[in-house]
């Protein structure tokens, strides 16, 4: 009998560490909601309030594959029992209804087919993470001995001078023990000024590659309001690019109608012009820029101009000199081109012949190819594969 | 009884998972996260685990207090009583940790030996419609494996067997005839007997997932039951024990965090516990009676033994549940009118009404095959047996999807919506919407 109560109960405990099931499952579920941002970074990029946003915010991406689907009852529809304090009468409210998707963990809105959203926020921060580490500056070489320099500090020193607020406490410390031990006594008190020691720093010099990036706009009268927001969002994003990831990039800023001129980056997101098309103006600029301060011995250059096409015929072999003028002396040229219906534009028709390792064009069709046109220009290419 | 003491985070993993042994799939790592990220804030705390099996396993958080473990030891162990006693667990697999753990194991293998990626595609297919079995087969129908053969009495007895053997002509007409011939309600099975589309692997784990939802099944209809049961015995047992005062404060408060009744849903460990009180009053009161009159009639402790071995969720609400009861309890039935959820109802019978039919088929929406080969095209036709409750369209067309992907062919369910019969189709790319 007694031994029987005995085996009634058995109390462990085991060793859990290894037990990793839920955190490897918990990663293939973030995997997932990943994917599927990932799949969709073409038309999340060019989505309107990411661009509006500042680069500040999250925002919401809708997700739709990452619900358990169930067959289950519409839960607006049914009905529900609830349990008052006592005094509950007919027409009491309960509960407030969602107004729409809530924040955070998600929500499916909506009761029409095919509008259920399950939504997650997500940093902007972390959509660029995602899509930057897809672009790179193509074939970045190492200039001449360039005065760039990203000014870092080390702090590699320690004195016994130095500012206070940089105080090495612990060597202080160790060092008042050390003078007060030599006198026979175990205590840290008294610290004398002599016992101070401070951190001290040295500049860093590394040497980096400069660049420059031209960025040329069409803002001419034909560039309607669909063409200049791929321009903007192709824009915004390289701009964002280039500064997450290079410390000692260039941009410079050229506007352009029959005439060219440099702007500031505020005005160059916000102009509105109009007028005819010579883009040869715009090269002749970006010349002109480069002669006078970017010399190619110094720094790789990168020109990307961004056009609706509808160039003045007449202009167009001035157009493929300056091309060629600005190849010779570039990294990569890029052609962008907003173009709705794929119509055979002028500028296109004389690009088309060019036919030079450096030169890459892309024709944009609708929003998700902002997402293309970047990856086009500015892919990470695996090296030797070029 | 076997307890086993672990850290919050293999007590949370257990809790996603149903089980420790399960296999892997991502919808459990989401389950997992979120109840993990509550706990990680303060929301929401378990306390323990129990696990239907021989001997019961109970897990235990590494981090309860000795009285809080006091009340978590008698409230398991009513769980285990539960198992072991009420009529709806009898026949589930009391091996069912060593069993999820080999299906665990053949999924991993499939993984490697399929891709991972399409294991876990077909598991989201399976796991989208994995609640519509048939529990009810399982007290019936023995495995065929497993009919014992009587011995022979004569040798020419298997003459007698020619008798019913089935005349030729006949089989052929039965072919025509409708596939299955009654509705069929688990509609696993079905696809497991009569869909072309699967592989060996895949019929595997489907035959496996059906299992284990057979063995859960037992839980998901008797949870107001269960926990109700588990609730008044650790209050009954914690109040006959000799506590210090700051110990029975802690009692007092964790057993009314546990108890406490929420304004927009049940909370069946409270409304059980109400349920399993007023059942042996009002039969401790008639027993008195009886006993007077000097007859002899069960005691109210007696008569909740019955109940908790007898009953499930529906009936148990359908024979205990008072009108006295409904109205002490303040319970009511509320709906959404327009931007609001409001109290609709009072009456005892709705509200009574109510609640069973929340509880009906574990909460799941009642779906039987009706055809296995419609239009003699071999698509497959579901009927959602409905009762007053429009389904989530949405989600429906979702999982029409994964229904086609096990069928492999034009899969067609229909539904009433505003009191109108409809039928929804997926071929494959696209889901159709049509009146009946």
């Amino acid at each position: 009998m007694e031994e029987n109560q005995k085996s009634r109960f058995v109390v462990t405990e085991e060793n859990w560490s290894l037990h990793r099931k839920g955190h490897q499952d918990q990663q293939r579920h973030l995997d997932k909601i990943n994917e599927v941002l990932k799949s969709n970074l073409p038309d999340l990029i060019s989505e309107e309030n990411i661009i509006l946003s500042n680069g500040k915010d999250m925002v919401k991406i809708p997700i739709r594959s990452l619900d358990e689907f169930k067959i289950r009852y519409n839960h607006d529809k049914s009905k529900h029992v609830g349990q008052g304090e006592g005094d509950s009468a007919v027409g009491d409210v309960v509960a407030q209804g969602e107004k729409k998707a809530q924040p955070g963990e998600g929500k499916e809105a909506g009761d029409q087919p095919g509008q259920d959203i399950y939504e997650t926020e997500v940093s902007i921060e972390e959509l660029e993470e995602m899509f930057f580490k897809e672009l790179e500056l193509p074939d970045l070489e190492q200039k001449e001995q360039s005065v760039t320099t990203i000014e870092d500090i080390d702090f590699t020193d320690i004195r016994k001078k130095g500012l206070i607020g940089n105080i090495d406490k612990k060597r202080t410390l160790l060092s008042a023990i050390k003078r007060n031990a030599m006198k026979g006594k175990a205590e840290v008190a008294p610290i004398l000024g002599d016992d101070l020691r401070f951190k001290t720093w040295n500049p860093v010099e590394k040497p980096q590659s400069k660049a420059v990036v031209i960025a040329m706009m069409d803002t001419s009268g034909s560039m309607g309001k669909f063409e200049k927001y791929m321009a903007r969002s192709f824009f915004f994003w390289m701009t964002k690019f280039l500064r997450t990831k290079y410390e000692t990039v260039e941009i410079e800023f050229i506007a352009h109608h029959t005439e060219a001129k440099v702007v500031s980056e505020e005005n160059f997101f916000n102009k509105g012009e109009s007028g005819g098309t010579r883009c040869s103006s715009a090269y002749s600029k970006a010349l002109e820029v480069i002669k006078e301060s970017y010399p190619p011995t110094r720094y790789n250059i990168y020109p990307v101009h961004f056009s609706d096409g509808e160039n003045m015929t007449s202009d167009n072999k001035k157009c493929l000199e300056h091309v060629d003028e600005l190849l010779a002396i570039s990294n990569m040229f890029g052609y962008a081109e907003v173009n709705e219906h794929r119509r055979m534009s002028t500028l296109m028709s004389a690009y088309k012949s060019i036919e030079h390792p450096k030169f890459n064009y892309y024709i944009l069709q609708k929003n998700r190819d902002v997402y293309f046109a970047l990856k086009k220009f500015f892919e990470k290419r695996t090296e030797g594969l070029r | 009884m076997r307890y086993e003491i672990c850290p919050a985070d293999i007590l949370y993993t257990f809790g996603a998972y149903g089980m420790p042994t399960r296999f892997t799939h991502w919808s459990f790592g989401k389950q997992f996260h979120k109840m993990k990220l509550q706990y990680d804030i303060g929301l929401s705390k378990i306390y323990e685990l129990v696990i239907n099996s021989n001997p019961c396993y109970a897990f235990l958080l590494n981090t309860n207090s000795l009285i809080q473990n006091k009340l978590i030891i008698a409230h398991v162990l009513a769980h285990c009583d539960f198992f072991k006693n009420n009529i709806y667990f009898s026949k589930t697999r009391k091996d069912m940790v060593e069993s999820m753990a080999a299906t665990a194991e053949r999924i991993a293998d499939y993984e490697v030996r399929y891709g991972k990626k399409c294991v876990e595609t077909f598991l989201d297919a399976v796991l989208a419609i994995q609640e519509h079995v048939d529990p009810s087969m399982m007290r019936d129908i023995i495995p065929a494996p497993f009919i014992v053969q009587q011995p022979r009495r004569s040798a020419y007895e298997d003459l007698w067997d020619l008798d019913q053997r089935t005349i030729p002509g006949q089989q052929a007409i039965e072919m025509h005839k409708k596939n299955p011939k009654e509705q069929e309600k688990d509609i696993l099975l079905f696809i497991l007997e009569n869909s072309r589309n699967l592989t060996e692997w895949q019929s595997d784990i489907l035959t496996m997932l059906r299992e284990e939802m057979l063995y859960f099944w037992p839980q998901l209809e008797t949870k107001i039951m269960n926990e109700g049961w588990a609730s008044y015995w650790h209050q009954t047992i914690l109040r006959q024990m000799d506590l210090t005062p700051s110990e029975t404060i802690e009692f007092a408060k964790l057993n009314a965090s546990v108890l406490q009744p929420s304004k927009t849903s049940i909370n069946p460990y409270y409304l059980g516990v109400k349920m399993y009180e007023d059942i042996e009053k009002r039969y401790d009161v008639l027993a008195k009676e009886a006993t007077s009159r000097g007859e002899e009639a069960m005691t109210g402790r007696e008569k909740i033994f019955e109940a908790r071995e007898i009953e499930n969720d529906t009936s148990f609400i359908r024979n205990y549940l008072t009108d006295d009861l409904i109205k002490q309890e303040d319970l009511y039935v509320f709906q959404k009118q327009e931007d609001q959820y409001k109290v609709s109802d009072k009456q005892t019978d709705a509200v009574r009404n109510q609640l069973i039919g929340q509880r009906v088929n574990g909460g799941f929406p009642y779906i039987v095959v009706d055809d296995g080969d419609y239009m003699r095209n071999g698509e497959l036709y579901l009927i959602h047996r409905y009762e007053d409750t429009e389904l989530d369209l949405p989600y429906l067309e979702h999982v029409l999807p994964h229904i086609h992907q096990l069928w492999g062919r034009i899969v067609h369910i229909e539904t009433i919506l505003e009191n109108k019969p409809l039928v929804f189709s997926y071929d494959g790319h696209k889901v159709f919407r049509r009146s009946k």
